[in-house]
């Protein structure tokens, strides 16, 4: 019987040439999770997702997925993991449902049950009316729909998903984020990567990715619990003169201006961070509402991918 | 319109076209290489044409004449045979590409200078070799002085073989077929795989069950069959407009360009784990498309060729094809007369998938 960890590994490091594309990567997914990648592009999300379905060879460390060691044993994993691929990958010069017809094949779909299946994956994912259309000719919503479709055909226990909803409309975001949930109350593992704050507030864990390097592990509650920063929010009325004067403040960690509010980030190491903004602005002769307030997803990212700990500038 | 824009724009190209090896090589690579190898492949100078000989009469005199063709270094005798017949064979099976034939009463023909002495059996499918044949027929002999300022006729009675009427398609299109061949297999299957790399389709494939054999294997089938039908329709053509024979077996013919449009597409595959881009696959295709016009024995025999043109020429698949057409199509040779043709299509065939599956690695590094 395999082991409840579906993705275990360890010191996964990949380079290219000079560049560190990951490194040193530790990572433990569960059965049944939606594990999420969030980070920026060229954090390594992408390296990361190819080294676990064995396209890419770690530099250094080892992975197990499905207790298959990768890449060494991917031949065999292969059949048991779905891909998605960041770049629509299926033949545009295909219909819908030939397409999935090729993938049935190629996955080996017992043949009795390859019709019904496909028709009950049209069905799922809303291409009942696409079945006859070029896939190269659908919309973003529908290519992604068909990508999905052709992943999860062949059943698989892991699926890999590689910024699946980065080219399309936030309905249709929704729309996709409820068929990952389905397919995880069936028992499919999922990886996710992602750079939408809001997709990755959905997993059931996640892992925050900078330059390659793992910043932060855990729910998302739990990372927002513990950013180890007072999040203040400021209301100013001009708040770009107010951005100015805080972010001269060597104890502030960051400062982001969302239209008139500001969020401001400071280590909780600080004492008294209220008073330390109010006498600022005061100084200043800037008018300004302050509160402290919890923390968001992106205050979590803001706080874990800061290069220099503040104070030091 | 600014001249520091087009400079810009200039700028820009020279930069792009540094970095892109491939045309790089082009510009300069394909017109010096193919300047050399053609320059001196292309020569209807034809030397040392494999010739056999067979002398009946066998005295002083006939000997003399042989030793006299031989000093023309025209031909390069290989053999002597006892019958006409066994030159006609050699003939056939494309051993040789001239046959001389000294009948018994050669020294008698000699002397009289209304009849003509010795006949010249020559390969008619290559139209460069009859042409050499005829120039050897009105090269004068050291021994044929005889008649002092007498107008002789010719010493030497040319008879070409398999197309006695000198008409050019029968001629070219055995040939032809190799190349078009060439020309469209080659160019399906190069761009087969890089095409589904650049669609992103190849990062899909790779991750399913697929095994590399299977993914080769599975490309080239498809379009051994439409190479099989382009050959049907280059027959027909060739037979409705042209009057061009198949003198030998059609099935013959068919498992000749079976194996031959195998390896055609296999040399494709191999272009396409090589190449980047599908333009890249052209720019290789190029590369191979043209010696397989000028070294194959398509357009200049063989026999005339400097070593190394030879060498290249015997690696390509179309040399092989184009012997293997010519002989079953005009000489009404069969494939056991000419197994070593055969052979290296299919040794070819075999070398190259296996290259191209070991080169396409299922790993993106």
């Amino acid at each position: 019987m395999e082991s409840h960890h579906i993705i275990d590994a360890r010191g996964l490091t990949k380079q290219f040439g000079d560049l560190v594309a990951v490194s040193n990567l530790d990572l433990t997914v569960e059965r049944g999770q939606i594990y999420g990648f969030l980070g920026p592009n060229g954090s390594g999300k992408s390296t990361t997702i190819r080294m676990l379905c064995g396209l890419l060879t770690p530099t250094e460390g080892s992975a197990t997925v499905l207790d298959f060691e990768v890449p060494g044993d991917s031949n065999r994993l292969k059949p048991r993991i779905g891909y998605m691929t960041q770049k629509f990958s299926l033949f545009t010069d295909l219909t819908v449902h030939e397409n999935l017809l090729f993938i049935a094949e190629i996955y080996s779909y017992p043949k009795a049950e390859r019709s019904a299946r496909i028709e009950q994956l049209l069905e799922r994912y809303n291409l009942v009316a696409q079945r006859r259309q070029l896939a190269g000719t659908m919309s973003g919503g529908q290519k992604q729909r068909l990508a999905l479709a052709c992943a999860v055909l062949h059943h698989p226990d892991l699926l890999l998903l590689d910024e699946p909803t980065s080219a399309v409309d936030p309905q249709s975001r929704r729309d996709f984020w409820s068929n990952l949930f389905r397919l995880a109350s069936d028992g499919t593992t999922i990886l996710v990567s992602t750079h939408y704050m809001d997709e990755a507030e959905r997993c059931h864990r996640l892992a925050i990715l900078d330059h390659g390097v793992k910043v932060a592990d855990g729910t998302p509650l739990d990372l927002r619990a513990r950013t180890g920063m007072n999040i203040v929010e400021v209301i100013a009325d001009d708040p770009y003169a107010a951005q100015v004067t805080i972010h001269e403040l060597p104890e502030v960690a960051s400062v982001t201006q969302l239209g008139v509010r500001l969020r401001v980030l400071i280590p909780e190491s600080f004492d008294a961070p209220l008073a330390l903004i109010e006498k600022a602005l005061r100084a200043q002769q800037i008018d300004a509402r302050v509160q402290l307030t919890d923390a968001t997803l992106e205050d979590v990212f803001v706080a874990v991918t800061l290069k220099q700990p503040p104070g030091d500038s | 319109m600014s001249l520091s824009r087009i400079l810009a724009i200039v700028k820009k190209e020279v930069r792009q076209l540094r970095r892109d090896r491939l045309t790089f090589g082009m510009v300069v690579g394909l017109p010096v290489i193919q300047m050399l190898l053609f320059g001196y492949a292309i020569n209807t100078d034809v030397r040392n044409l494999k010739t056999a000989v067979t002398n009946l009469s066998g005295t002083h005199l006939s000997q003399q004449f042989v030793a006299a063709l031989r000093q023309t270094q025209v031909i390069d005798v290989i053999e002597f045979t006892g019958s006409a017949s066994a030159l006609e064979d050699k003939l056939r099976r494309g051993e040789i590409s001239i046959g001389v034939f000294i009948p018994a009463d050669f020294d008698r023909r000699v002397a009289d200078p209304t009849r003509t002495a010795v006949q010249l059996l020559v390969d008619g499918t290559d139209p460069t070799i009859l042409g050499v044949a005829n120039q050897l027929r009105l090269m004068p002999f050291g021994f044929d002085t005889t008649s002092a300022g007498g107008a002789r006729s010719p010493l030497l009675d040319v008879r070409p073989y398999y197309n006695p009427e000198r008409r050019t398609p029968v001629n070219i299109i055995p040939g032809l077929t190799g190349v078009i061949l060439t020309m469209t297999l080659i160019l399906f299957t190069a761009v087969a795989i890089v095409r589904e790399r650049e669609r992103g389709n190849l990062e899909l494939l790779i991750n399913t069950p697929v095994s590399s054999a299977e993914l080769m294997i599975g490309k080239i089938i498809p379009y051994i069959v439409i190479g099989l039908l382009q050959l049907a329709l280059i027959l027909a053509v060739g037979r409705l407009l042209f009057d061009v024979p198949v003198r030998g077996s059609v099935v013959e013919l068919y498992l000749a360009a079976l194996a031959f449009v195998a390896a055609n597409l296999s040399l494709g595959l191999l272009i396409s784990t090589a190449a980047q881009t599908q333009f890249q696959a052209m720019q290789m295709m190029v590369f191979i498309l043209m010696p397989s016009i000028l070294l194959s024995g398509f357009m200049f025999p063989f026999a005339g060729m400097p070593l190394v043109a030879q060498y290249i020429g015997e690696a390509l698949p179309n040399t092989h094809f184009i012997r293997l057409s010519r002989g079953i199509m005009l000489r009404d040779a069969s494939l056991l007369d000419m197994k070593a043709d055969l052979y290296y299509l299919v040794g070819f065939t075999v070398a190259a998938m296996t290259v191209a599956a070991l080169r396409f690695n299922k790993r993106l590094d």
